[in-house]
Parts: structure tokens; sequence; C-alpha cells
């Protein structure tokens, strides 16, 4: 652990990954005291729609009066949990579902990958789209469509280590000693896929704040009147081009934060998979 | 006579992470026209740097601190990147790489790859008379056809058409000796060129070189670690040890009575004549730090307090063969 | 090459079959009243009942899937709860514009992405290549939509440079309907006019559609570049006195493609994705809008149509990969 930071400490692009990571995760836990106007989640000030930024207002309002600045900070909340709620669910399907197709092989193995190949054949965004209007529009259904989405990656980065490390000296020798399967799964391989999935996860994060902002743009998301980034562009369009800020401030939070996932990603990787780093 | 290609006092330094790594010392080596010359030395004292600086395509971050090149009266060193691809590389100094395997590219027949270097470089190139287009590119086929059957390799009609990876070890090689002649060089430089080989491959290689140099009337630097492929094939010889050269002379004298300790300890070491298998204690010394005095001396069987004084100069030793040791200053 | 394109072929059967499973579940199995479900919420029940003896929703599950998969094979894909026209026409008549769109922004990223992709390989840790990498993070993170919003924002609405939305001006009057595409069937009525007009059109969307494969194409080709230079053959084609420009376009870049090109194959599905956006918000008439349509209205017989689409585009376009790959490389035709 601790020689993973100091190596990622060298890499100037996953600091500052990280650094952006962190402050989204504090604007995420103190949004509401950081905001100038906390009450701007749901308030509306009619009188002072549509200002441009200024010093008291530094993104500009909105068509119902409400400061951007605050809501793209109480937005950060909303984008971390959906992110991290669809990783993990995510993760909690496809992380033992490549355990068992990589350790058990045979017609389960060849069911799972295939399932597993199908879906991720068709495209996140289609597909969760298309599951979250199967459930009624919502945004614990939109979560739901996400994570039903985002499974196979997982499942194919285990089920490749897990048949790499099933394959391995050091398992037949656990075998050899006796060692139960259950053992040797979870004691054993997990514990070595476990990097990149994290990996994964990471970048998944990024990958999922920017289709949940697309759901939310398309109205399958968060409702009215959460402070969604994705639904503040959506509600923006018809006030442009005279509201330039409307639209710009959410997307530029969207856009910096999915960087932040990303670079991290990218350095974690580099660290993980050290062949990748040559070619880097 | 001048030498074709002479090289004196080369110093190449290399920046790394861990600090300026030097490379090549201080090399020295002539070689006499229709010779061939043998460069040999141990794995990583600088043989295919010192190839790459006379080629004058060093790796990222390498720099000539010191030296000069002559190749046929003119200094290579003051040639630029585009001189030299204009008017030395392929046209005047061919070139034979160590890995047959890896030196093709893979994923273009082989008639391609060597038509590509024939139409900027085969003599009639450049020549405003000759025939164009189609017809001289009919030429360089018809040449690299007759050459490949020189090469005896199987085929030449429809070798052109292959790919690398159809061809064996030993027919890749003499492909690749092919190339080095098809715009008839004066000098061919190889890399331990038949090191990926076997025995017998080796063997026939050798000998097809050595016919080659008197029918094509080219000089030959030869590269190796084996002094069994110098004794073979090699008319000079030049001993690099960790970026410097030790010792220099006719194979024969060298052969007979070696006078550098390194030398002698490297001879020993040859299963033709070993009179030990454990080969030569300790290791090269790394090119981030090098010793004060005589680089070999940590492994020198005969060290003295002398040695370790300062690098020793240039002797002249019994047998005719330039020799870097205090006993010979 | 046939037998190579022939195995590619039969590989790619059972990830159909289990496509075609995939939704047959989805919308029979899952729904508690399938006819009710295909039929979508503004359906009487005489049509639901027509519903249920049309796709046999009395019969046994096994009688059934077999029906559907005649049904799909004969691209009978039933009829749009919206539109009330066969989903099989209305996809025909909107795909040419998402294909002309597909193939536009596929271009820029390849033709774009490869070039500055060996760029950023050849001056590996110099400010070329900090730049482009730095653009590429920045091309994965940006959110289409709001990149399309900026676009419009600044090149229609500030500069009036580019038109805002459609694929033609209102003002132009449609060429004969040839091809269905859009450019080329102005080229067939030789109205240049016309011509000039759905280009114009075309290049903000195409632009936004690109930016997320381009960031790719640069990021894999510029890997495969590094990783090529390391090889000895670069060195050896020096040393053979290859013209610098000649070794890096043909010799370099032929074998550092095959990462990207099959990176083109996975971004097919980031394409079709991106399109439903970029679509929606350019207003589009392709295949995206209406399936942003179909999903708005809860138009289900056309949601499924479109997965059964996508898939198949999937699975043709990784044949094609596979064989890009073939042309590419000797060895792996030889392998098949
Ligand atoms: N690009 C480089 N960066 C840093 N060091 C290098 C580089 N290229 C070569 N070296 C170092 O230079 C030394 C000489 O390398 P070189 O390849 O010239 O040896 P060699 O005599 O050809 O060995 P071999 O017989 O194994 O081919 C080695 O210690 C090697 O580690
Ligand atoms: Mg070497």
């Amino acid at each position: 652990m601790i020689h993973i930071l100091r190596k990622l400490s060298r890499d100037l692009p996953a600091m500052l990954g990280l650094g952006i990571v962190l402050f989204v995760l504090v604007l995420a836990i103190l949004g509401p005291l950081l905001a100038p106007y906390p009450e701007d989640a749901a308030a509306s000030h009619l009188t002072r729609r549509l200002r441009p930024p200024s010093a008291a207002y530094p993104f500009g309002t909105d068509n119902l009066g409400r400061d951007i600045f605050s809501r793209v900070i109480l937005g950060a909340r909303g984008a971390l949990s959906i992110a991290l709620t669809v990783v993990s669910t995510a993760m909690l399907i496809g992380v033992p579902l490549g355990l068992i197709a990589g350790y058990r092989g045979g017609w389960v193995s060849e069911g799972i990958m295939r399932v597993t190949d199908v879906v991720l054949a068709i495209p996140q965004l289609v597909l969760a789209l298309a599951l979250a209007q199967l459930m009624s529009p919502s945004l614990e259904s939109a979560m739901l469509a996400l994570s039903l989405t985002y499974w196979p990656f997982f499942t194919r980065i285990v089920y490749a280590e897990t048949r790499r490390l099933s394959a391995s000296l050091f398992v037949d020798a656990l075998r050899g000693i006796g060692a139960g399967t259950s053992r040797i799964v979870f004691l054993h391989i997990l514990p070595n896929a476990l990097s990149p999935v994290i990996v994964r996860a990471t970048i998944g994060l990024g990958f999922t704040i920017l289709v949940a902002a697309v759901l939310g743009f398309l109205g399958m998301g968060a409702t009215p009147p959460a402070p969604d980034w994705g639904l503040a562009i959506a509600e923006s369009r018809t006030y442009l081009p005279r509201a330039w800020w409307y639209a710009t401030f959410p997307g530029l939070a969207i856009l910096i934060t999915v960087m932040g996932f990303n670079l991290l990603g990218d350095g974690l990787r580099d660290i993980v998979d050290p062949r990748i780093r040559r070619s880097r | 006579m001048m030498p074709v290609l002479s090289v004196r006092g080369l110093k190449v330094s290399i920046r790394t992470d861990e600090g300026m790594a030097e490379i090549l010392d201080d090399v020295g080596l002539e070689l006499e026209r229709g010779r061939i010359l043998g460069v040999v030395g141990e794995s990583g004292c600088g043989k295919s740097t010192l190839i790459r600086a006379i080629m004058g395509i060093l790796p990222r971050g390498a720099t000539i601190d010191r030296g000069e090149v002559w190749f046929e009266g003119e200094n290579l060193l003051a040639f630029s990147e585009a001189e030299l691809n204009d008017q030395v590389r392929s046209s005047r100094i061919g070139f034979i790489p160590q890995d047959p395997l890896l030196a093709l590219n893979p994923v273009f027949k082989v008639g391609t790859q060597m038509l590509e270097v024939m139409r900027w470089h085969a003599p009639d190139a450049k020549d405003p008379t000759g025939p164009r287009g189609g017809a001289r590119r009919k030429a360089h086929v018809a040449r690299l056809v007759g050459l490949l059957r020189r090469m005896q390799v199987p085929d030449p009609e429809t070798a052109l058409e292959r790919y690398p990876h159809q061809f064996s070890g030993g027919q890749r090689q003499r492909l690749l000796i092919a190339a080095a002649l098809a715009c008839a060089p004066g000098l061919v430089i190889a890399d331990e060129p038949t090191t990926a080989l076997d025995v017998t491959t080796q063997h026939q290689i050798l000998l097809l070189l050595r016919e080659l140099v008197a029918e094509f009337g080219i000089s030959l630097m030869f590269v190796t670690h084996d002094f069994g492929v110098v004794a073979e094939l090699c008319d000079d010889l030049c001993v690099i040890y960790a970026g410097q050269t030790v010792e220099k002379g006719p194979v024969q004298a060298i052969l007979e009575a070696p006078s550098h300790p390194y030398t002698r300890a490297l001879l020993a070491c040859h299963p033709d004549r070993a009179t030990t298998f454990l080969g030569i204690p300790g290791s090269v010394p790394s090119p981030l730090a090098r010793p004060p005095g005589c680089l070999f001396a940590p492994r020198c069987t005969d060290a003295r307090t002398l040695c370790l004084a300062g690098r020793p100069p240039q002797g002249l030793a019994p047998s005719g063969a330039e020799v870097r040791c205090v006993q010979f200053a | 090459m046939l037998r190579f394109v022939l195995r590619r072929c039969i590989l790619v059967l059972p990830s159909l079959f289990g496509l075609l499973l995939v939704t047959f579940l989805l919308i029979r199995v899952v729904p508690s009243d399938p006819a009710m479900a295909l039929a979508g919420d503004a359906a009487t029940p005489e049509q639901i009942e027509r519903l249920r003896q049309q796709y046999g929703l009395d019969r046994p599950i096994w009688e059934q899937f077999a029906v559907y998969v005649g049904k799909v094979a004969t691209l009978d894909l039933g009829e749009s709860a919206f539109s009330r026209r066969p989903v099989a026409v209305d996809i025909a008549q909107r795909l040419p514009a998402t294909l002309a769109l597909t193939f536009c922004a596929l271009a820029i990223s390849v033709f774009v992405g490869v070039p500055l992709g060996v760029i950023a390989g050849l001056t590996h840790n110099a400010w070329p290549d900090y730049l482009l990498r730095v653009f590429s993070v920045l091309g994965i993170a940006v959110a289409a939509f709001w990149f399309a919003i900026m676009l419009q924002l600044l090149f229609s609405m500030e500069l009036g440079w580019l038109p805002l939305r459609g694929e033609l001006s209102p003002t132009m009057q449609r060429p004969p309907r040839v091809t269905g595409f859009m450019v080329v069937d102005a080229l067939i009525a030789g109205r240049f006019d016309v011509f000039t007009d759905a280009l114009r059109h075309l290049v903000l969307p195409a632009v936004t559609l690109s930016l997320g494969g381009l960031a790719t194409i640069v990021r894999f080709t510029r890997a495969g570049v590094l990783d090529t230079l390391q090889q000895d053959f670069v060195f050896y084609e020096r040393a053979m006195g290859y013209r610098r420009r000649r070794l890096v376009w043909i010799y370099v870049l032929r074998n550092s493609v095959t990462a990207t090109v099959t990176q083109i194959g996975l971004l097919f599905g980031g394409l079709i994705a991106g399109g439903v956006v970029v679509e929606a918000i350019f207003d589009w008439p392709g295949i995206g809008s209406y399936t942003v349509q179909a999903i708005l209205t809860g138009d289900r017989q056309v949601m499924l149509a479109v997965t059964l689409l996508v898939g198949t585009v999937y699975a043709v376009v990784n044949i094609l990969i596979d064989l890009v790959h073939g042309l590419l490389d000797p060895r792996l035709m030889e392998r098949a």
C-alpha cells in the first residue's frame, strides 16, 4: 500500500487525478457547509433569474434564480453516490461471477462468459436506457440499470486473472497441500485479482458519472429540483445562447471530475501492470 | 595504404536515469581494404554501441564525447543524419544484424523490404541516364534474385514474395547478407550474425562470407564474442573490454601469443583450448561506475599497484599487437 | 482468405444466438404480460389480443422462441407503437443518416487520431507528446452532450458559422431519395447547394461524435508506436538507410496499429451510444434520435429492434476488424 502511494507520488498526472478526486470527495461530504447558498438545492428566487457570473454568484444564476456555483458544489454528492453505488453493485455481481467462471470451467464458465460477451456487445448507454425505461424512469432504476450494464467488465477481468492464477504453480502447490477450494479462491486468488479490479473500478467511477449525467440529461435519471449536473445542462438548453454560464459550469464540473478519476486510474494501472508502463 | 575504416579514441556516453553511463571509453581500430576484421569482447562491452556510433544511429540520450570515425577518407562524425542516409548507409556501408528474425519487419514481404532499400541506394538509384521506374525495379529484382541464388536461398524467384516468418533462421540470415550486399557497398559491418544459429549453419554462413569478401571485393568488420569464429574467418583482430580497445593486431599473431591478460583469459575460456571451465572471475565494470586505473585490473591475475594509478597507455607487444597494458607501456 | 472470413463468421454465431436469447427473455419472460408490454402503454385490448396471436404467446416457450427467431430472421421486427409503422421500415429510412454521421465521425477519429498518435509516439516525453496526452484524457472525460452544446453555443449561436441542428436547412428542398444518404442524393440530383448545406450540417455532430474515439485512437496509436520503435527491425531499417518519412509512416505505422484497430472495433459501442446523445441534441433524423424517442415513449418494440440491430452491427464490425488484422499482419491469416 505504502509502496503504491510512493510510486504514485512520482507520477504527476496521477497525483493531479488523486487531488481532483479528493477535492470532489470533500465537496460531496461537506457540500452543504461549503456552498454559499445551500438552500438553493431546492429554493427558487424569481427576482434574480439568469444573472451572469458576478462576485455574489461566481457561476451566475439559473432560470429559477438559484446560485449555480452552490448547485455545482451540491451536485458532487449526487454524482459520487450514484457512481459509488453503481460500481460497487456491479462489483458485487461481476467479481463472484468471474471467480466462478474462472475457477470452475466447463459449461458454467462457458455460459457465464457468453452472457458477459452479449451484454458487453450492447453499448452501455443504450442498454442502461432500455433497462431504466423497463423499470419505469427514476434515479433508482437508472442506478440499477447502470449496475446491470457494468458488471461484465469486472467478470472479464476477474475471469482472466483467475484463469491465469489457477493455472499457476502456486495454486497447484496449495492444492497439493490440501487447501480447500473456497480457501484457495478467497484467500489466494481474490487478493491477487484485486488490483486490476481496483483499477477498473476507478476508471468505472469516472465512466459512470459520465453516463449518469447523460441519463440525467435525457430525463431518465435525477429529477428536478435535484442539483444534478446533467439535469442542469438539460434545463439550460432553453436559455441558450443568452445564459451561456448555465450550461458551461455544470459541464466543466463533470469534465474535471471524470478527468480526475481517469488520471488516477491510468496512474494506478501503470503501477499494477508495469508491462504497460514501458509503452506509456 | 589508407584503411577503409579507422576509428580513433572513440568515447560515447549515454545519459540514463542513474547518471552518465560511459559505454565506450577509448576505442580504436583499423580495417584495411579487402580484409576481415574481427571485433571481440564479452557481452555488454560495447560492441553494438560501436557499430551504432559508426553508422550514426546512437540511442536517445547518447553523445559522442571524443574520437574520430574515418571511412574512405571522410570523417563520418561530421556527416549530418541526412548525408549519412543519402551517401553512406547501404550504398557504401552494408549492415548484417544479429538476430535475423527480429531484424526483418514481420508484416512486409521480404522483397518489399529489400527493394525499398535498393530504390534509394542501389548504384543506379541516382543515375539519371539509367533505366527508370518499372525497368529499374525489374533490374533490382533481377539483381536480388541473383544474390539470393548465390546465397543458396531455396526458390530465389518466389522468396521475394514471402514473409520473414516463412523462412528458417539460417535462410533469414542469408537473406540479410544478400540485403547487405544488394547496393554493392565497399564495407560490410556484421553484428554477431551467426550467434542465433546452430553450429553447422554457422559454419556454412562463415564459409559463404569468406567467399563473398573475395568475390565482391568488400572489407568486412565482423563482431563476435567467439574466438573460434575469429580463427576461422578473420585476418585482423580487435579485442574490446569495457568500452576500450585492449589489444589489436593480426589474428595469427594474437592467437599464437596473446599479450593482454584479458585476451589470455578470454582464450583460456574458449572450449577449443579451455584450461578452465570457470570463465573469467568477476564481471565487466558497470558503465556507470568505471574504476580508476586499468579497467581490467579488478579481474586481472597479474594486477600490480601500478595498474591502479591511471589508464594504461597503448604499447607494442613482442607479437606485433598493440596492447593497452602496463606490461608493454 | 475466404476460409479466414468464414471461420470468423461462424465464431460470432453463438454471440448472435445469445443476443437473440437475451432479448427474447427480456421481452417475453420478464414482463408479466408480454403482449401488453410489446403493444406499449397506449394500446387497445384488441391490439394486445392481435399481438398475442401474432407472436403465438399462448404456445410453449420453446416454440415461441423459434417463432421469434424466424421473425427476426425475416426482418419482421413488429410495429412501432409510436409511428404505427413497421419498425423495419422506420429503421431502413433512418439508417442512412446514422451511417453517414458514424462514418464521418469514425473518419475524423482515424484520420486525425492516427497521425496525432504517431507524432506523440515520436516525440515521446517532449511537449507535443505531453500536449496530446492531456488532450486525450480530456477527450475521454468530456460529456458529449455538453461538448455539443458548447460547440453550438460558439459556432452556431455566437459566430453563426455552422447550422444549429438537423441534416438540411428548412429552406432547402430535399433531393429525391435514391440512396437515402443526403450528401449522395444531393450529388445525384446535381444540387450542389444542397450538397454543401448537408455537409455543413454534418460538421458539428460529426466532430462531437468523433471526440471520444479520437482520444482513444491517439492513446493506442501512441502506445503502439512507442512499442514498435523499440523493436530491432526499426534499428535495422534505419541502418539500411530507409527514408525517415517512409520508415515512420509505412514501416513503423503498419506494425503499430494492431491495438488501434482492435480499439476501433470496441469504439463502435461508444459511437452508437454517443450517436444516441448527439442525434438527440442536433435533431439528427437517425437511429439514435429514434431510440431516444422510443425510450421516452416506452416504445418497446423499437427498443428491442434497436438492441438487435446494435448487437448485430457489433458482431459484423468485429468480423471486419479481424479481417483488417489479417490484412495487416500476414502471420495471423496463416494461423487461422
Ligand atoms: N540505450 C541505452 N541506454 C543505456 N545503456 C545502454 C543503452 N544501450 C546499451 N547500453 C549499455 O551499454 C553497454 C554496452 O551495450 P552493447 O549493446 O553495445 O554491448 P554488446 O557488446 O553489443 O553486448 P552483446 O554481446 O550482448 O550484444 C551495456 O552495458 C548496456 O547496458
Ligand atoms: Mg550487441
